[in-house]
């Protein structure tokens, strides 16, 4: 029988399925962090419970830290307490943790990949939304709750219904100064927040085969954004040119084992999904949110959608994001002044989005009315980006390149944006507050975020690449 | 785990879209180590000024309205997983939920804790929001075991969709890992197997 990507590593994880019961699904790797995981961790000490799987979880502390002076004690006291937590209970159940000062420390959905954990076929859970990430290596990898965090401690295992399944193509060549950012954000302004809850999504398409492995985490990161349990890419020769040689990835033998699975691994011809769309990438251009939620986005040169136009549910709630935000019906976005500029989170901080980032500041400055934050994934990607210099060039241009960490993502640590500011984000969530109380954040490409920095207001990044060019 | 067969309350009704787990308990407030103790943190930024001082328009400022059933408008908990978001609403009195969508994660974490939740249909959910404004002290009852809400007042009712072997874990106050730790062996020979 034909099946879809999916459906394979689906079943050759359920460990029992049974009439009117959700599937027992083995998890291979079980990722945890500081926040989500101290209740499940005093749920097991309750139920006098050991880790089942110790060696198959692994740690790191993210959400949480600062992202200066990171080998001092962390100064805010319950964040502090939140991180000893984790080392506490790591050393407790035999669990490998890469702490603050560790050179494998990062955000959980950076490293993953960074040190060749996350693999084609395999299933992996975090307490944590975005761990969609790891699907772009053609893994099932989703978000749980700290009750389920709890039950894969307990057991390694998952009661999970099967998920029905969406096929998203994207065909067609990009246009210059558009990138996988600009691809996800348009995916959700097109079908809503909601468009893909309670599906798993496979990416495909030539314009997605074409990109690069960072470029696909980018996308598969944020398939929560439209509600989807989870995104996934089918593994490729970019992706096993990724994983070979890093530091857990499979070596000699095991490498030719795995790779000869891997490669049975992509959805069959006639394989049914549950719903599909096609896209033409020739339509996206570079995007930016103008509302609270990830599907208010639109083409930067766009004007914001009236509120009169939405439906009559809806109204209420869209006039409350763009009072919210400080934006009128009809209004463009662009030569709009902004105060910040964060490019970080686990949807663009790796070594390519600094890169592209330096590229493209080199020889310029930052406007004088904004503050820019570079908050690197990894301690591996900090480490790569003074390797190659990009440290240079971003103090050059102003641009001030911290330690990793979650950071401004969501504002947990002392990394936020002030009240009533704007700040041109590359990460995933432009919620109310989300990067501090009051904070407005305008989701975006780093690309975008970069020009929108040098410019000091919201500016179609095109514009600066022809100049550049001619 | 909390057990839930059958409740009749007033509804706290918030007429909202997409309300993400960020606003129900905002990240600062996650760095607690507990279960306890989040529902003084639930909506914080809807519910309160920057200065702690109550917000008086929001409703649950608002001493009109009371009760064990929060109502909420389209794709309730969307966002951050963060099972937080779950246990703020029980802490601060909530035993259902009822939406005409909700997001997967959060819905999970719900049943997970015992905090039920409820998907109407749209129109049903105009109907709560129609009947809780022209009186709102109206009561709704929720009878899991027959998979039914209704408004009392006026009688109108719909029935609802859990799945069943959820359902028996609410009813009789069990949870997942009681479930699965049963099944030990099983899992051992999957992993051999591999
Ligand atoms: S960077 Fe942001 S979205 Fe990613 S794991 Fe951290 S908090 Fe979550």
């Amino acid at each position: 029988m034909s099946k879809t990507l999916v459906e394979k590593i689906w079943d050759a994880h359920v460990v029992k399925s049974e009439e009117g019961f959700p599937d027992i699904l083995y998890i291979d790797t079980h990722l945890i962090h500081e926040v989500t995981s101290p209740q499940a961790f005093d749920g097991l000490r309750k139920r006098g419970l050991p880790v089942f799987r110790p060696k198959q979880t692994v740690a790191t502390a993210d959400h949480n830290v600062p992202t200066l002076n990171q080998l001092l004690p962390i100064k805010e006291e319950l964040s502090r307490y939140q991180v000893d937590m984790l080392t506490k209970n790591c050393a407790e159940f035999g669990i490998e943790l890469y702490g603050l000062g560790h050179p494998f420390q990062g955000i959980v959905h950076v490293i993953g990949p960074e040190l060749g954990i996350t693999l084609p076929g395999k299933t992996m859970v975090c307490g944590d939304s975005h761990t969609s990430t790891h699907g772009a290596f053609g893994a099932i990898a989703f978000g749980i709750g700290t009750s389920q965090v709890e039950q894969v401690f307990a057991t390694q295992c998952l009661l999970q219904s099967k998920p029905k399944t969406m096929k998203i193509e994207v065909n067609g060549e990009l246009g210059p100064g558009v990138g996988a950012k600009d691809i996800i954000l348009y995916i959700i302004a097109q079908i809503s927040a909601a468009g893909g809850t309670g599906y798993f999504i496979e990416y495909a398409g030539s314009a997605i085969e074409s990109l690069s492995m960072e470029a696909r985490m980018t996308i598969c990161n944020m398939s929560i954004e439209m509600g989807a349990r989870g995104g996934l890419i089918a593994p490729d020769q970019t992706t096993f040119d990724y994983i070979k040689g890093r530091e857990f990835a499979p070596a000699g033998e095991e490498w030719d084992k795995a790779l000869a699975y891997w490669k049975t691994l992509y959805s069959d011809a006639d394989a049914r999904f549950d719903s599909v769309l096609t896209f033409d990438a020739a339509d996206i251009a570079p995007m930016i949110t103008y509302g609270t939620n990830p599907g208010m986005g639109m083409g930067i040169q766009e004007h914001i959608p009236a509120t009169a136009a939405q439906p009559e549910t809806e109204k209420v709630s869209y006039k409350k994001a763009l009072d919210y935000m400080g934006f009128d019906d009809n209004a463009s976005l662009i030569g709009k002044p902004i105060d910040y500029v964060f490019i970080g989170s686990c949807t663009n901080s790796r070594i390519e989005d600094l890169r592209e980032v330096a590229d493209f500041v080199k020889g310029k400055h930052k406007a004088d009315n904004v503050t820019v934050w570079i908050v690197p994934g990894s301690k591996q990607v900090e480490q790569q980006a003074k390797n190659e210099g990009l440290d240079k060039i971003f103090e050059a241009a102003g641009f001030q390149l911290r330690e990793p960490g979650c950071s401004a993502c969501l504002g947990m640590n002392e990394d936020k944006i002030p009240a009533g500011k704007y700040c041109v984000s590359t990460s995933n969530r432009n919620f109310e507050g989300r990067q501090g109380q009051n904070a407005r954040t305008l989701l975006a490409s780093p690309l975008t975020a970069a020009a929108a920095a040098v410019t000091g207001k919201i500016t179609d990044v095109r514009e600066m690449l022809e100049k550049v060019e001619g | 785990m909390k057990k839930f067969t059958k409740l009749t309350s007033a509804v706290v009704p918030l007429n909202i879209e997409n309300i993400d787990t960020d606003q129900i308990i905002p990240a600062r407030f996650l760095k607690a180590t507990t279960r306890e103790g989040f529902g003084e943190n639930l909506f914080r930024d809807w519910r309160y000024n920057g200065d702690n001082t109550p917000k008086p328009e929001f409703v649950m400022n608002n001493p009109t309205y009371s009760g064990q059933v929060l109502v909420a408008g389209k794709n309730f908990g969307c966002g951050s997983s963060r099972e937080h978001a779950a246990w703020a609403i029980q802490d601060a009195g909530f035993d259902a939920v009822i939406s005409s969508f909700f997001a997967d994660i959060f819905k999970g974490n719900a049943l997970n804790n015992g905090l039920l939740p409820i998907q109407v249909s749209d129109d049903f959910l105009a109907q709560i929001f129609k009947a809780v404004e022209s009186n709102p002290k109206s009561a709704l009852e929720v009878d899991l075991e027959n998979q039914t809400v209704t408004i009392v007042e006026t009688g109108a009712h719909e029935s609802f969709e859990i799945n069943p072997y959820k359902k028996s874990c609410l009813i009789n106050g069990y949870d997942d890992i009681d479930f699965i730790l049963a099944q030990t062996k099983l899992i051992e020979e999957f992993e051999q197997a591999k």
